[in-house]
């Protein structure tokens, strides 16, 4: 069963990141071309469908199979580099309030209380609705926002590992602190971060597609999932499609990444990191 | 544990301090805030004029404290938009807001304390794996989605529940349900593993050797412990839900603070914004202070700390 | 197991007219977990308001022993035995629900940790009256008297204020004497002891049982003690089974096991222990090399054999169960041999 999850996960997210990076050359379509007379064209599991645009076209007639595709691209953009970013300053925190203990800690346990109790969504909102949006903005906002988690595991990660006898070992051996970091702390707590990454990664796929849902994400005419659902609201109680399609691609691509990430914990012996 | 309340009292003043000061900072991001009150198309003159009019011009310290000072007391100041006090404003969506939160709260523990016993009792069978991937699914719904789905089913194709605005409690149904979806996950792991901690400890073999009954076992002695960790984590995520009902309000015309928020922000609204952020982190405050001195009295072990 | 006296007429009929079945009659008692046998084939009996003890060192099967009587073995866990009676009851033949009708009420036990064994959510009092409310009904103000004036019996000072308190707020030796007294709520017949008083100090060790030794006595208890300190069952114990690797490889009344020990392994056991009296000031200590093994179900032979001084070729086949009086071993070697 965890084994299934783990592989079924792995496939999903494979599928999904090769979509990413080859959606120019497997694409059908151009995302972006529009044809207003063929709108919103059926998908083919309808009658009347056009085997031209397998999964249909959008209310401007662009091919959705093609947008879909390119979708694919942003989320998996954003979930990576959101990752990257929070992941850094996750890490940073986390590991250096973990081994130093003390003062440091404190601070660092502050910092998590003051960014748990930050609303994510309605800071991310306003600071786009303030910057005006864009792609680099969203990855930005959500770097500096989901970072808590990361900062909690590498934290008790590494209080666990600092009293172990190793890195004892190493400090009598003379290697510096930022050598201990890197060498005997970091690489042992890496696959407990490498479970919170994907956590972290399925959210901010998440949080990406709801901010470019409420128009304060990705711009027009960018064929984000979330905004594709926002452009096809009005036209969801006739044509439900227009939401169907990328919202479950949606949900089984964050799926999978969380199948994956479960998997990943059960395989790496992660213990509870969510 | 009064030096505990105190302590913690503390802490939580501090982080109020903090969340305060980042509230104001986030509306100053922009760099010249009169710009963006003037929008598009305003002459210089224009944003001369607004920039002196809302005191922009003074020192960014100046500014602060001036806010800050009547923050405290619960001024917000006007809004720009809705020519409201903006405490008024919160006061009269809050209402709304609050009962979403707790609707979506009630229908998360109604599900997942059940479904988190079930599958502790049941620990590593097919009913575990199940509750399991059920949790798993609704870590991965997109809400906003969700809710939209929810809206075509319901509301257009079967017609039982109103699809959007907040006359009755019929509209509360679909946008609570909504919500629930992002806290049943987290509370039924919580349920589950705290279960079985519980039903895997000495206390309960000495319960099974007492000859007590299933129910009592369960019910009484395991799920009381158990529940310890389940009600702080509930307190935490209310406050998540509330933070994060801003998605579902928009989505279902909920008139609560979280649609003043979006409508806010698409109009550089910032008092309201910065108002909005600081009164919802309060609540999270607030509300995760008032769990850990609740597990104070629910752990008798903590009581006398 | 025998209940025959030297001299008895050999012509017994099967089945001899008794007053009253044992207490608690075990025989051929298997317990498995998965690929590992923790109880092979244990018998014994314990009569009523005897003390009996079963001693080992700690994966002999003991505690599974105890608790495949009681019904609480953990999940996963599969029992079978050729009799397991309590007082002429078939415990095997009773549902769950008849079993826990049972618990508590006409059988109770304690256990070894005192310190995880009560709920830290309820109070001791809470604790206590819900035991006697579930078996004998009553008001909770009634089984609230009773755990005071038991509290009481089991030596601990003002019991009404301790019914009020959390078990965190009590020391190990007072907890332990809790749960002796919340056993003793519905007046058991049996009391299953497992190691009752391995996490205590010394001085409380002592303390907790005389305390058992004088219920016993008082009331009549039969007690099932399982311990792996020869010094606590040559104090208190009538009679004593010897566990080694899930079988009872030696079982005798107590001053006759501790006069003529004839189990190699009983013998390794007394030279590890300064029973008072048995051992010379200046005589030193002895110790069984090596662990008590896992063994895989079909195992055959002596389990002992591999740490045994005694061990000859013909320990890997059946080894014969050899009966003297009451006194009972599992060994190939002819009685006396020690002597």
């Amino acid at each position: 069963m965890r084994q299934a999850g783990l592989v079924l996960g792995g496939v999903i997210v494979g599928i999904a990141l090769l979509c990413a990076i080859l959606a120019p050359w497997i694409v059908p379509h151009d995302p972006f071309l529009q044809n207003l007379d063929n709108r919103l064209a059926v998908p083919f599991w309808m009658e009347g469908s056009n085997p031209a645009h397998l999964l249909g076209t959008d209310q401007l007639g662009r091919d959705y199979l093609s947008r879909l595709v390119h979708g694919a691209r942003i989320s998996m953009l954003i979930g990576v580099l959101t990752v990257v970013a929070s992941g850094l300053i996750g890490t940073t925190l986390g590991v250096l309030g973990g081994f130093f203990g003390g003062r440091v800690d404190d601070a660092v346990l502050f910092a998590i209380t003051c960014r748990l109790a930050i609303p994510v969504v309605l800071v991310a909102l306003a600071v786009v609705g303030l910057l005006g949006s864009s792609l680099t903005l969203v990855i930005l906002v959500l770097g500096l926002l989901l970072w808590d988690r990361f900062a909690v595991v590498a934290r008790s990660t590494t209080m666990q590992l600092r009293n172990l006898d190793y890195v004892a070992a190493a400090w009598s051996a003379g290697v510096s602190t930022p050598g201990i970091l890197l060498k005997e702390i970091l690489p042992n707590i890496a696959s407990h971060l490498a479970v919170v990454a994907t956590l972290e990664m399925a959210l901010a796929i998440l949080l990406e597609a709801a901010l470019s849902f409420l128009g304060l994400g990705v711009p027009p005419p960018l064929p984000s999932w979330g905004l594709m659902i926002a452009e096809g609201k009005d036209y969801m109680f006739f044509s439900p499609w227009v939401i169907f399609i990328p919202g479950v691609t949606l949900f089984i691509v964050v799926l999978g990444i969380n199948l994956l990430g479960d998997g990943l914990r059960d395989l790496l012996g992660a213990g509870d990191t969510r | 544990m009064l030096r505990f309340a105190l302590r913690r009292l503390a802490v939580a003043l501090l982080v109020a301090l903090t969340v305060m000061t980042l509230s104001f900072l986030l509306t100053r991001l922009s760099g010249d805030l009169a710009i963006s009150i003037a929008g598009a198309g305003a002459t210089p003159e224009d944003v001369a004029i607004i920039r002196r009019a809302y005191g922009l011009d003074r020192p960014l310290v100046a500014q602060f404290l001036d806010w800050a000072g009547r923050a405290a007391v619960g001024d917000f100041g006007d809004s720009y938009f809705f020519k409201a006090r903006v405490s008024t404003l919160i006061a009269e969506r809050m209402p709304v807001t609050l009962t979403l939160g707790l609707t979506g709260l009630a229908i998360a523990l109604a599900v997942s304390i059940p479904l988190g016993i079930l599958a502790a009792v049941r620990e590593a069978s097919w009913v575990d794996r199940l509750v399991q991937l059920v949790a798993m699914v609704g870590q991965a719904m997109p809400s906003f989605w969700l809710g939209l789905i929810l809206m075509i089913t319901f509301g257009l194709r079967l017609g039982w529940l109103p699809i959007s605005g907040t006359g009755s409690w019929e509209h509360y149904v679909m946008p609570g349900v909504v919500l629930a979806f992002s806290a049943i996950p987290a509370l039924t792991r919580l349920t589950r593993s705290g279960m079985i901690q519980a039903l895997g400890s000495d206390y309960i073999r000495t319960a099974r050797a007492k000859g007590l009954s299933r129910l009592s076992i369960l019910g009484k002695h395991a799920l009381r412990n158990a529940a310890i960790p389940v009600v702080s984590i509930a307190a935490v995520q209310l406050g998540f839900m509330l933070g994060g009902s801003i998605v579902i309000e928009t989505v279902f015309a909920l008139h609560g603070v979280g649609f003043l928020a979006w409508e806010s922000i698409s109009k550089n609204d910032f008092p309201v914004v910065q108002a909005v952020v600081l009164v919802l982190a309060l609540i999270y405050i607030a509300l995760t202070m008032a769990a850990d001195l609740l597990n104070g009295l629910l752990d008798p072990r903590l009581r006398a700390a | 197991m025998s209940t025959s006296d030297r001299g008895a007429p050999p012509a017994r009929s099967p089945n001899p007219p008794r007053q009253s079945p044992p207490l608690l009659e075990i025989e051929e008692l298997r317990v498995t977990f998965g690929r590992t046998a923790a109880v092979r084939g244990a018998s014994f009996s314990l009569e009523k308001g005897e003390t009996h003890c079963v001693v080992g060192e700690s994966g002999c099967g003991k505690s599974v022993t105890a608790l495949a009587v009681m019904g609480l073995l953990a999940r996963g866990a599969r029992r079978e035995a050729a009799r397991l009676e309590f007082a002429g009851q078939d415990l095997r033949a009773l549902s769950e629900r008849q079993l826990s009708a049972l618990r508590g009420d006409r059988m109770a036990m304690i256990f070894q940790e005192p310190m995880t064994s009560l709920n830290p959510a309820y109070t001791v009092g809470s604790q206590m009256a819900e035991v006697f409310t579930r078996h004998r009904g009553g008001s909770r103000r009634a089984a609230l008297d009773r755990a005071a004036d038991l509290l009481a019996r089991v030596g601990i000072t003002a019991p009404g204020m301790r019914l009020g308190q959390f078990p965190h707020q009590l020391s190990g030796g007072l907890r332990q004497r809790v749960m002796i007294a919340m056993a003793l709520m519905c007046d058991p017949e049996l009391l299953i002891a497992d190691e009752p008083t391995t996490a205590l100090d010394v001085t409380v060790q002592a303390q907790i049982l005389r305390l058992l030794a004088e219920l016993q006595r008082d009331l009549g208890l039969g007690i099932l003690l399982i311990t792996h300190d020869l010094g606590i069952v040559a104090r208190i114990a009538d009679r004593v089974s010897v566990m080694y690797a899930g079988e009872v490889v030696e079982s005798a009344p107590t001053a006759a096991l501790f006069a003529a020990p004839s189990h190699p392994y009983t013998r390794g056991l007394l030279a590890c222990v300064p029973v008072p009296g048995k051992v010379k000031r200046e005589e030193a200590l002895g110790s069984i090399p090596g662990m008590v093994p896992r063994i895989p179900p079909g195992f055959t032979g002596c389990a002992f054999r591999d740490r045994c001084d005694h061990a000859a070729p013909e320990c890997a086949g059946a080894v014969p169960r050899q009966q003297a009086g009451a006194h009972e071993v599992l060994c190939r070697l002819p009685p006396g041999w020690a002597a």
